[in-house]
Formats: C-alpha cells, sequence, structure tokens
C-alpha cells in the first residue's frame, strides 16, 4: 500500500517536486514540511529584485496557501523534520508528529557559511527573513562593506549601490565569481563595479569580526555601518548523515536521485548528484538544478523512471548586466568572444578540448538559448 | 481592475479581476488558474507560462522584449504568430477584458 511521499523543505525544490508530483497525477498524500514559517518562495529576488524594493514579499510566493489546500498538499509550517527512522520509514518532527512515507524527498537546501564573529553579526542573504532585516536597515545604511565576491556578494552590492550607499567590496579569491565563470567574464564585471564606483578589493581574506570591525588576515580593520557576508553556503545534510545515508559534500544520489536508501531521494542544494555535464558527482546551486531534479524525482516516484540529465544553466544580475551561463565552468584552453564587449552585449564561448563546454552571454539572451540547446549532450 | 479571461486547451473559461500591474502570470497561479506553471516566478527564464494570447488584443500589447522573443524559442507547445510568456504583460485598465488561451502544455 502507498503511504505516500514526505518532503523535507519547502523551497524551491520541495515545492516542484509537491506540484510536479500532482501534475504527473499522482494521488497519494503528500507532505511538504517548512522550518522557516513561510509559504513556499523564490530567493532568487531575495538579493536582487526585493532588495532594492522594487518587489512586493506576495510577488515571492510560488502560489498562495489556497493551493496546498486545493491540491491536498499537507504544507506543514514550522515544524521541521528532526529524525528519520529508515527501518519504519517514518519522519520525526520537532513536535513529536510523525509522518510515514512510502518515498521520502530530501530538499533541505544549505545555509550561509559564517565568519567567526564576536561583535554584532553581519547580514547575510539566505532567508526571506535575511533579505527583509537587510532591506529595511539598508534604508537607513550609508556605507556597505560586502565580503564575498560570488553572485550573492556581487548583487548585493549591486543592489546597495544601485540605492545611492557608498559600497565597497572584499573578496578572499583572485577573481570575481571564479567558480562560476571565465576569467574574461570577471574581468569585465570588475570592471563594471568599478565604473560604478565600487572598489574592490581582491585576494583578501577575512579573518573575523569584531566589536572593532572587520578583521582582515594582515591584522588591519576595515570598518562600515553595514557589512553584509556573502561567502557560500553548507548543505544541510545532517538528517541525512543521522540516518546514515551517504553523504560527501552533500547527500550522495545516483542518476535518479535515489540515495543509498531507495525510498529516499535527495534534490536541489542538498543533493551530491551525478551530472553528464560535470562528468561525474557535483552539487549545484541554482533554480535550474533544483527544479530539474524535482521534475525527475517527481515522475520517477510516479512510476515513470526519470534519470536527472539537463543542461545546467545559470542566471545574475549586477547594475544593467543580465548574465546567463549555459553549461558549467571548466577551465578553457580555447575562449570565443561574439559581440562587442564595450557595448555591453557579448558572449563568450568557452572550449576545452575542441568541445564546447560552456556559453557566458551579457544582455545576449537570444545566444543563451541558443547555446543551452547547443550543448545538449 | 482590469479583468482577464483564460481560456483552457479545452476550452473552458475562467475570468477574473486584478489588480492593475499584476502579470497574466501571476493572476492565474494565484487565482488557481491551471495551465500556467511560472516556473522561475517571472524571470523569463523558463517559458512555462507561454498563452496564447486574442487577435484582438494582440495590438495593444508591447511587442516582446528581446528576452522574452528568446524564451519562447523555448516553449513546450507550438510558437504561435500570438504566442507570449504571461509573466511579462502586466494586466492595465487598458486591457480589460483581454482573453488569453493556455497551450496544451508547459513542460
Ligand atoms: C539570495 C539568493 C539569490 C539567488 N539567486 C539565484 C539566481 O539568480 N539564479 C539561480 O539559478 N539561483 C539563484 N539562487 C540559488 C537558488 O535559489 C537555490 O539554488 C535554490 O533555492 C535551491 O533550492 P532548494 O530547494 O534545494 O533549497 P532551498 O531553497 O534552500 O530550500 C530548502 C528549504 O528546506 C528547509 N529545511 C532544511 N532542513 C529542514 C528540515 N529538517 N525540516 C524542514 N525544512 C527544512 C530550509 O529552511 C529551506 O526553507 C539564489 C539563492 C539565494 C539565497
Ligand atoms: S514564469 Fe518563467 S518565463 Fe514566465
Amino acid at each position: 500500500m502507498d503511504r505516500g511521499v514526505v518532503i523535507i523543505g519547502a523551497g524551491q525544490a520541495g515545492f516542484q517536486t509537491a506540484l510536479s508530483l500532482r501534475n504527473e497525477g499522482y494521488a497519494g498524500k503528500i507532505a511538504l514540511l517548512d522550518d522557516e514559517g513561510r509559504v513556499p518562495y523564490a530567493r532568487p529576488p531575495l538579493s536582487k529584485a526585493y532588495l532594492k524594493g522594487t518587489a512586493t514579499a506576495e510577488s515571492l510566493e510560488y502560489r498562495p496557501a489556497e493551493f496546498f489546500v486545493q491540491q491536498s498538499i499537507d504544507l506543514v509550517l514550522s515544524d521541521p523534520a528532526v529524525a528519520l527512522d529508515r527501518r519504519r520509514q517514518m519522519v520525526a518532527l520537532r513536535s513529536g508528529r510523525e509522518l510515514e512515507w512510502s518515498s521520502l524527498v530530501l530538499a533541505t537546501g544549505a545555509h550561509v557559511r559564517r565568519l567567526p564573529t564576536s561583535g554584532k553579526e553581519p547580514f547575510c542573504l539566505r532567508t526571506f527573513a535575511d533579505s527583509d532585516s537587510l532591506r529595511t536597515h539598508l534604508s537607513e545604511a550609508n556605507e556597505v562593506l560586502a565580503i564575498g565576491v560570488g553572485f550573492i556578494g556581487l548583487e548585493a552590492a549591486a543592489a546597495a549601490r544601485a540605492q545611492g550607499k557608498k559600497v565597497r567590496l572584499i573578496g578572499a579569491e583572485a577573481r570575481l565569481m571564479g567558480r562560476a565563470v571565465s576569467p574574461f567574464i570577471s574581468a569585465w564585471f570588475q570592471k563594471m563595479f568599478e565604473r560604478h564606483e565600487v572598489p574592490i578589493r581582491l585576494n583578501t581574506a577575512v579573518k573575523r569580526i569584531t566589536e572593532a570591525g572587520v578583521e582582515l588576515a594582515d591584522g588591519s580593520v576595515e570598518t562600515a555601518d553595514t557589512v553584509i557576508v556573502g561567502i557560500g553556503v553548507i548543505p544541510n545534510t545532517e538528517l541525512a548523515a543521522k540516518a546514515n545515508l551517504a553523504v560527501s559534500g552533500g547527500i550522495v544520489t545516483d542518476s535518479y536521485l535515489r540515495t543509498s536508501d531507495p525510498s529516499i531521494f535527495a534534490v536541489g542544494d542538498c543533493a551530491t548528484h551525478p551530472n553528464v555535464y560535470a562528468g561525474g558527482l557535483t552539487r549545484i546551486e541554482s533554480v535550474q538544478n533544483a527544479a530539474d531534479h524535482a521534475r525527475a524525482v517527481a515522475s520517477t516516484i510516479s512510476g515513470k523512471p526519470k534519470e536527472y540529465r539537463q543542461v545546467p544553466w545559470f542566471w545574475t544580475e549586477q547594475f544593467e548586466a543580465k548574465l546567463q551561463i549555459a553549461g558549467l565552468a571548466v577551465e578553457a584552453d580555447e575562449t570565443e568572444v561574439k559581440g562587442d564587449p564595450e557595448s555591453g552585449k557579448f558572449s563568450v564561448y568557452n572550449y576545452k578540448g575542441g568541445k564546447l563546454k560552456f556559453v557566458e552571454s551579457v544582455n545576449q539572451p537570444a545566444a543563451h538559448i541558443a547555446a543551452r540547446k547547443l550543448l545538449e549532450i | 481592475m482590469p479583468s482577464i479571461t483564460y481560456i483552457s486547451n479545452s476550452g473552458e473559461t475562467r475570468t477574473i479581476t486584478v489588480d492593475s500591474g499584476t502579470t497574466i502570470m501571476q493572476a492565474a497561479v494565484r487565482n488557481g488558474v491551471p495551465g500556467i506553471v511560472g516556473d522561475c516566478g517571472g524571470e523569463c527564464q523558463c517559458a512555462t507560462c507561454h498563452v496564447y494570447v486574442d487577435e484582438k488584443f494582440l495590438g495593444l500589447l508591447k511587442p516582446a522584449a528581446e528576452d522574452e522573443d528568446a524564451m519562447l524559442a523555448l516553449t513546450a507547445s507550438e510558437r504561435k504568430d500570438n504566442s507570449r510568456l504571461a509573466c511579462q504583460i502586466a494586466l492595465t485598465d487598458k486591457l480589460d477584458g483581454i482573453v488569453v488561451t493556455t497551450p496544451p502544455i508547459q513542460q
């Protein structure tokens, strides 16, 4: 007998799993567990439109609360899963409630990496609450110091600058968005930030945050009335590890996103999965990855087994640049730039061993869409 | 407050009234209109909010911007001359009474 599906985590991946299960015609019980006390919402605007004040809280919600009732999806707010009993196939919630499963989907996402802090907690950006408190605070702020030169640090810095704040950036890495883009794109974005009068210090590690301010590795101290930290995330694997599922970086899965227990799947930011474009196991933090994982698992649970093998793609918005990336960044041995970087509209094609590996498009959506098709394996 | 009518692929109609500024995608998902998915939340990144706009109203719309036009190449159902992405069209009083048909599939 089908005991139903329990989905732990009501973020992008968890929400999409529930939605796709119903779209696939799955008629069993679905429980969707949340620990933030909010109807599922989109995170990308948290460092973009919402932070800038051009989007409302309501516009971030994927669906209104009634939708879950209509679809017979038991959306359980603020009652996180605390333990998995694999033998009995039961999840224990904090309240003491227990839920049984035939299929369990771990969609627990990730939490922010923090700096050792003895002074005032800096701002970070992962949840609606994070973005909302930063947004409120920014209206009164003058000077912003953003730590981290990945997507989140850069988007937050750009959003603050767009509101007229004095902003500067510090990053431990040698170039902007180093893990995700080519050196050409890093350099182009660096120039753009400089044009917007946002100075950037690279190769500068932060040691800790104290009452005095932000202490750098060389002992010097930087101060600002607002400090935003965006130095990456750590996948939420604790539940899986406690239940003795294989964990390596994220929760390890096969190409069907099944963990080492055949009744348990892992999707989205928390899943270390075999990715045909990475040529092996990897963990990816993106909307595409979360949504396509969810769709594959929903199909499999509904009786139509489906391997995950979509072309990875990402986007980010900083000042006037919308950057879209198709494929996964590798160290390329050949790059080709099409269009005029000076004009702010161009694409970078990155090859390795004669093969096209990833394409970065700045304000060139058509080139990005074409690249997604071109890269399909 | 503009009103909008959605016609499903099988011919059922739903008319709703929304605040100006609401997009055709938001109006659908907030009111439980089937046939519009909106995976990306309106970022013009997913093409799962594809609709066919009634010809009478096509001329009242601003033409699709470059990113919408590009994304329309990825719709799961056939792209037609009146294909648009619902998340890129904000409803205004000028568009009051607009009629859109949802495609057979979105993904
Ligand atoms: C500020 C910001 C901007 C971003 N911008 C972009 C972008 O422009 N483009 C892009 O592609 N991606 C972007 N991303 C990344 C994208 O949002 C994530 O990859 C995506 O949200 C991952 O979905 P997920 O469901 O795996 O995890 P999450 O969305 O993190 O959801 C996991 C949920 O599970 C909850 N949870 C964890 N443990 C439990 C438990 N035990 N019980 C119950 N609930 C639990 C968590 O609290 C959380 O609510 C951005 C992310 C952030 C934070
Ligand atoms: S909602 Fe994704 S393109 Fe319209």
